[in-house]
């Protein structure tokens, strides 16, 4: 069923999943999931523990069968294909390695599987079977190329027990990478790594997934390596796709509050807003100049960046009471206590220099009001979807164009 | 040993421990109990029985004298002990291949099981936790040479039927099938545990490899992964193997010709029939030994081999 590929072809494919259920007894882990994924794709997965990302990716991989929908791969249906026709390759969070192999066995393992004879993979005596050394010397061949790759030459007599963490991973990419399969899946590959090689691993594999063209399919629970590697995120909550946009799309215009919420850190600020029948926004008991499209309570989401201390030019204003201040060197995120929402704090990201100029000029008060620009502020309805934004309050730089074709009109 | 090694290094220096001040004796102090355990319930009477096996002590007797290695030296002459001895090791080459093999089997394709995988896995280790010696009757009757059902099934399916207990060229072979009842069922719940303990993203990643025949599974994860798992149940297979005594007291009393004599029950007739209990002292030193080395040979070989 699958077909040869042929050489000098970049190795890609599509990946078309639509309606993917799976149940487990009584829970639905999937909920009719569906994402299309380009040739030579970066996405993410992304979501809490339990939303079902790993689960999609095994059924991807034919490890488990789904209970509905199905999956394409390239245009052809890979349902009925067990995960070795499938031409895919996976790389686990635990690496996964064989931990009685060496290195170079390891690597090789996948390219043995298909290109020698079952008789001549017997243990021991599969060597003296006839025929194979071509074969053979093709495998180590391959297996040194793709450890250069890798720069894991060094260690591919060693075992997986001698490796650090990070070697580890590098020959877990590099038993992926030998077969050079269409479709990468990586099930949370850096999780298992300290942060420092994490970020720099999270380097290693966007320039990996340059090199090779393949299409990946990424899943992790951390928002970080979902935005800074991606192509486009794939958000998933309880059984289903969110959204599915760019990494700057999803920041900036999140579908669903839960979106907003799960993208971004530290977490978007949520303030309880409210609508009379005219439309008048009141914002933490303040009525505002502003009007809405519906009528009763909603949600303000402002990031933490868009926030800050009134100079008297905002239009959102919260009062608040500064808790405590959090440097991060470049950055200094300000936790500010309030009565808007229910959750009744809210954090505020702003430079260093504009810190140290608030507590020059004695602006920072215990008790201070912080403000925001109303073309910032994310509206989310009362069932958590994302409504249009406040009205008369035009993003900053189409205000001024808005009033001048008010005048021309007037 | 270790405990002295350990408190060597310690010296003289008195050491502070949440704030106190504590005197290095204290810490034989604290070993004492089990020093005094360890001696008196495991050193002491080996000590005795390697001494007895030097003299001609006989039990009930009020005096001994010293023989040096004379009884070693009997021993070394006996046909009957050198008779016993090779029996064990057949007994032992027999069981421990098996009740291993079939233990590892059992354990792997119980589980497998979708449903009754505890009904199984009660069911094959009820042998050990009956009685043997009750059993052994049970399989005299079996494997009886005129009324047991496996000769009846023998001459349905036409061939011979066999005399397990009264051909000296049989015997061992019946005994080591009830050794392999009764052992593989305590094995296979060794391999389960042991089963249990492979990480599920290792069958995942061998199929996505390419590994999608289960024999093939089986040898590239499976049995690799176990490696600690069966050396340790290789170990003590052998031991308890080596051990074999209440079948052949209870069926066989190393009869026929003596084709069924082990090392224990000669010992025990030497000890407690014929109260020589300074030569049946010299064949428990012997057993221990070969016991000693048997352990030592496998954790060596095995250990460089299992341990990645």
């Amino acid at each position: 069923m699958v077909r040869p590929k042929p050489a000098g072809q970049s190795m890609t494919a599509t990946v078309s999943i639509s309606s993917i259920e799976k149940n487990f007894g009584a829970t639905k882990t999937l909920k009719g999931v569906s994402v299309d994924i380009a040739a030579g794709e970066f996405l993410t997965l992304v979501g809490p523990s339990g939303c079902g990302k790993s689960t999609l990716l095994r059924i991807l991989a034919g490890l488990i069968p789904q209970d509905g929908g199905s999956i394409h791969i390239d245009g052809a249906p890979v349902d009925h294909l067990p995960p070795r026709a499938r031409d895919v390759s996976m790389v686990f969070q635990s690496y996964a390695l064989y931990p009685h192999m060496s290195v170079r066995e390891n690597i090789a393992t996948p390219l043995k599987v298909r290109r020698l004879s079952s008789a001549a993979r017997w243990p021991v005596v599969g060597r003296m079977m006839p025929g194979q050394a071509v074969a053979r010397a093709a495998i180590a061949e391959a297996v040194n190329q793709v450890a250069g790759q890798v720069e894991i030459e060094a260690l591919l007599d060693r075992r997986p027990a001698q490796l650090s963490g990070g070697q580890r991973q590098r020959v877990a990419l590099a038993r992926a990478m030998v077969r050079q399969p269409r479709v990468f899946l990586m099930d949370e590959p850096l999780s298992n790594l300290d942060a420092r090689l994490r970020v720099h691993m999270r380097g290693e594999l966007s320039e990996l997934h340059r090199r090779l063209g393949a299409t990946f399919i990424y899943v992790t629970h951390d928002q970080v390596e979902a935005m800074t590697m991606s192509s486009r995120v794939a958000l998933m909550m309880d059984g289903e796709i969110i959204q599915v946009a760019t990494p700057s799309e999803i920041y900036a215009n999140p579908v669903d509050v839960r979106v907003a919420r799960f993208i971004g850190s530290p977490e978007i600020n949520l303030l309880d807003a409210r609508a009379d029948q005219h439309g008048h926004v009141s914002i933490a008991g303040r009525t505002t100049a502003f009007r809405s499209d519906t009528v009763g309570p909603f949600t303000i989401g402002l990031r933490p960046e868009v926030l800050a201390i009134d100079d008297g030019s905002s239009e959102i204003v919260i009062d608040s009471r500064l808790q405590r201040i959090e440097r991060l060197g470049h950055d200094v995120l300000l936790h500010m206590r309030h009565d808007a929402g229910s959750k009744k704090s809210m954090t505020l990201r702003v430079s260093a220099a504009e810190l140290d100029a608030l507590q020059a000029n004695g602006r920072l008060n215990e008790n201070v009001a912080v403000g925001a620009r109303a073309g910032s502020a994310l509206l989310f309805g009362a069932d958590g979807k994302r409504l249009p934004g406040l009205h008369g309050a035009a993003p900053p730089e189409l205000v001024a164009y808005g009033l001048g074709l008010r005048a021309v009109g007037a | 040993m270790a405990m002295v090694l350990s408190s060597g290094a310690s010296r003289a220096v008195s050491r502070r421990r949440l704030g106190a001040e504590i005197a290095p004796a204290v810490a034989y102090w604290f070993a004492t109990p089990s020093v005094i355990l360890l001696v008196g319930t495991l050193l002491l009477p080996i000590a005795v029985m390697v001494t007895m096996s030097f003299t001609d002590y006989e039990l009930g007797a009020l005096d001994y004298s010293f023989l040096g290695f004379d009884n070693y030296a009997t021993l070394w002459k006996d046909k009957a002990f050198w008779r016993a001895l090779f029996n064990t090791i057949y007994y032992v080459a027999l069981v421990v291949p098996a009740s291993v093999v079939i233990g590892l089997l059992l354990a792997v394709m119980v589980n497998g099981l979708k449903h009754g995988r505890k009904l199984y896995q009660i069911a094959f280790f009820l042998p050990v936790t009956s009685t043997l010696i009750a059993m052994a009757t049970v399989w005299k009757y079996l494997l009886h040479g005129t009324i047991g059902p496996v000769n009846h099934l023998l001459t349905a399916i036409g061939l011979p039927a066999m005399e397990f207990f009264g051909n000296p060229s049989l015997v061992m072979p019946a005994l080591a099938i009830i050794g392999v009842w009764s052992l593989a069922g305590f094995n296979m719940v060794l391999f389960t545990a042991g089963l249990t303990a492979i990480p599920q993203e290792l069958y995942e990643a061998s199929a996505v490899d390419g590994i999608d025949n289960p024999i093939e599974r089986f040898f590239t994860v499976t049995l690799p992964m176990l490696g600690p798992t069966t050396m340790f149940v290789v170990i003590t297979t052998s031991i308890t193997a080596f051990k074999v005594f209440d079948t052949v007291a209870v069926l066989t009393r190393g009869g026929p010709q003596g084709a069924s004599d082990v090392l224990l029950y000669v010992n025990y007739l030497e000890g407690f029939q014929y109260m020589r209990i300074g030569l049946a002292s010299a064949i428990t030193v012997v057993f221990l030994g070969i016991i000693l080395l048997l352990s030592l040979i496998q954790a060596k070989v095995l250990e460089r081999k299992v341990h990645y």
